[in-house]
């Protein structure tokens, strides 16, 4: 078996990290690095529950190569408390809407919630449906998710406005 | 993990196409959205793959030469595409055609070439870069060459690139845009997430008074085994009021498209969805050209 040295950084630390070139980058957060935030649902892309940002951008991590990561920045789920393990904002909206059913889903909509938050952007509701669009919730909890990153967004704009 | 041969990373465009000639059985990978889903459903599977993921630098964005002409390196992903200025300011159907491929997170991923490379006839961008006419620049062991798109679907999943070529090139010629406005319409059965039941994309250029049509191109997905265009249509078309050629639009593309049967819709479907959106396709096209509709 081939092994590369992937070099990156993830949720603001250097990592270095043995990796397998056949796998994916997934793999590599769960298996090597123990970041189960990341979910492997469908692995084909389809189901957003392993949605991490490379580089700033939401991308399903199932289809993304570990080696294609190399000297980027990732960040999941596990890299959004703060110091002191306080939930982000984003996260709490989450909380307060009731917008976790099984949770399975939650991790990768979270990580699309930071990066629609993180546009500074204000959205129509329908806008953020398309922005979400790329996770699937079989809990079906939709309205309340949708009713979470509409907060999340609201709030930013708010703690901006202060 | 991925059933994968073994995978090259490649350095350079002229070191891929090395490494596609030292290897003739290895696959290029770009942005993996295709390629990845094929080796897990098993159909690459084991396959040696050549990626070019990293040849950024070299292959992706989207730029305006001297003379006007659009390129678009073929690592542009769809997001890349949509928001880019240059395709907002020059050719904006494009951009709206590569916002209806699957969700945000493919849209980051999955490129434009590779929209083309892999040859599918359910490629949201394809229809609307065959209706523009693009010129697909390739190079390989000898040398570069310009193809046009039309030329370019050799059969399902087939496309013009000869052994150890690569795509490096999109380009929109400045005649091909300049005058013009397009709408695509994707029909599937979600909102996101989805492939093509069928896509079309109509592009118009209005006489002075916007009151007929110059100049029309309808070219569809998933309505034959490859992306292609109505010429009889775009040719009758030419010439008629805006009104009438939206009557007759319709029944003209439901002659001349050939879709088949598929568990996703019946031929019979995809025939009135032919003629039922190039019509509303041609009508959007025309009110962005100005007609008063």
């Amino acid at each position: 078996m081939n092994v590369e040295i992937l070099n990156c950084i993830v949720n603001g630390r250097s990592v270095e990290v043995a990796i397998d070139p056949r796998e994916s980058l997934a793999d590599t957060l769960r298996e090597r690095l123990g970041l189960t935030s990341v979910k492997k649902g469908c692995e084909v892309g389809e189901c957003g529950a392993c949605t991490v940002l490379v580089d700033g951008q939401a991308i399903d991590s199932c289809i993304y190569l570990s080696l294609w990561a190399q000297g980027k920045k990732i960040l999941t789920v596990e890299g959004l408390q703060d110091d002191n393990g306080e939930l982000s904002n984003i996260q709490k909206a989450f909380v307060e809407e009731a917008a976790v059913q099984c949770g399975f889903c939650t991790p990768g909509i979270i990580m699309s919630a930071v990066e629609i938050v993180g546009s500074g952007k204000s959205y129509t509701r329908e806008e953020l449906r398309k922005l979400i669009s790329g996770h699937l919730c079989r809990c079906t909890g939709y309205q309340n998710i949708l009713n979470a990153v509409e907060r999340a967004v609201n709030e930013a704009h708010k703690f901006v406005g202060k | 993990m991925y059933d994968i041969g073994n995978i090259y990373s490649a350095k350079s465009v002229p070191d891929a196409i090395s490494a596609l000639q030292a290897d003739p059985t290895a696959l290029v990978i770009a942005g993996g959205t295709d390629v990845l889903i094929k080796i897990r459903e098993g159909k690459y599977a084991g396959r040696n793959l050549v990626s070019i993921h990293e040849l950024r630098q070299e292959l992706e964005g989207v730029s305006l030469s001297s003379d006007g002409d659009v390129e678009i390196g073929p690592l542009t992903t769809f997001r890349g595409c949509t928001y880019s200025e240059v395709i907002r300011a020059t050719v904006p159907v494009l951009g709206q055609a590569a916002d209806t491929a699957g969700g945000p997170q493919l849209r980051a991923a999955g490129t434009l070439g590779g929209n083309l490379c892999n040859g599918i006839t359910s490629a949201d961008t394809a229809s609307t870069q065959m209706a523009l006419g693009a010129i697909l620049r390739v190079q390989g062991p000898g040398g570069v060459r310009e193809i046009p798109i039309d030329e370019w679907y050799q059969g399902v999943g087939k496309v013009a690139l000869g052994p150890a070529e690569l795509l490096v090139k999109i380009i929109i010629p400045k005649s091909h845009y300049e005058g013009w406005t397009g709408h695509y319409i994707k029909y599937a059965m979600r909102n996101a997430m989805d492939i093509a039941t069928l896509g079309v994309s109509c592009l118009v250029k209005l006489s002075p008074d916007k009151q007929t049509v110059s100049d029309l191109r309808l070219a569809f997905g998933v309505a034959g085994p490859v992306p292609f265009r109505c010429t009889q249509a775009e040719q009758d078309m030419a010439g008629l009021s805006v009104a009438e050629a939206a009557r007759q639009i319709g029944p003209a593309a439901r002659k001349e498209v050939n879709p088949r049967d598929s568990w996703r819709a019946s031929r019979a479907f995809r025939l009135q969805l032919a003629q039922e959106l190039s019509q509303r396709a041609f009508l959007e096209a025309a009110r962005k050209g100005g007609a008063a509709l």
